[in-house]
């Protein structure tokens, strides 16, 4: 029960850190004629990781699936740019940089959340104290 | 784990912005040199950048930044008449380099926004895995 709690905080953690270099790279790429600017749709991701893949059995629908996380290419999606340029760029650094900066702090929290799972175990395997 | 390629991915940006950084400052000491045969005037040069992916970083998403090359400015040169100049021709004329320092400023602003871009990344990364290393501590 636990043990499944922190593999979600896992997975969590691992499509932050894939979406921070995908919204790093459009930022690197700012300047660079024809660059078409990427992002992952957190909602695909979701729906892979608890669609897809070994589940335990659901007795009830209220019971969440422990699909695998996988993460691929196939699920970034070209951002639709509302000031297209010239040189064929799509990358508007405004947007890049919120989106950012909203996953830098999602990531936080993820950790955050498995830092107060793991502080619990603990506790609970001292027995208190 | 994804989060060390972005170092990768900014570092090649920046390297990328501080050569654009490197030839407008070339650009701009250049302004206005002048000569008096056209071939050996000071011609605006500027990087051209493109995207790629090297193999280890195929991996979704890992895109850097490559300088292809740089090119110089076709625009063309302005003559100035100066009979007196040591280097005009027989025609009195000198040739003067095709540089814009407006172009050259705006560019300087955007290469360096970009770097301090790019620097933000890597420090933002940068403290997202401390915090993953001290996790549970």
């Amino acid at each position: 029960m636990e043990l499944n709690v922190l593999s979600q905080h896992e997975n969590a953690l691992k499509f932050r850190a894939l979406r921070n270099q995908v919204l790093s790279a459009n930022i690197a790429n700012a300047d660079t004629p024809g660059y078409k600017a990427r992002d992952l749709d957190f909602d695909a991701a979701l729906k892979n990781a608890t669609g897809k893949g070994v589940r335990l059995m659901a007795t009830s629908d209220g019971h969440i699936g422990t699909g695998k996380a996988t993460l691929t290419s196939e699920q970034l999606r070209y951002r639709v740019p509302t000031q297209p340029t010239l040189d064929g760029n799509t990358v508007e650094t405004d947007v890049e940089q919120a989106a950012f900066a909203e996953n830098a702090l999602m990531y936080r929290a993820s950790l955050a959340f498995l830092d107060g799972k793991i502080r619990t175990l603990r506790f609970a395997l001292k027995g208190g104290d | 784990m994804s989060l060390f390629k972005v170092f990768d991915t900014a570092g090649s940006a920046m390297n990328a912005q501080s050569v654009r950084m490197n030839v407008t400052s070339s650009n701009l000491a250049n302004a206005g040199s002048v000569s008096g045969d056209p071939s050996r005037v000071y011609r605006a040069k500027q990087p051209v950048f493109s995207s790629f992916q090297d193999a280890l970083n195929s991996q979704a998403g890992a895109t850097g930044v490559r300088l292809d090359g740089i090119v110089e400015s076709s625009a063309p040169l302005s003559t100035r008449f100066q009979p007196d100049h040591p280097e005009a021709d027989e025609n009195g004329n000198v040739y003067v380099s095709n540089v814009n320092a407006i172009e050259e400023m705006v560019n300087m602003i955007s290469a360096s926004r970009s770097y301090k871009n790019n620097i933000e990344i890597i420090n933002t990364t940068k403290d997202l895995l401390t915090q993953t290393l001290s996790l549970g501590r």
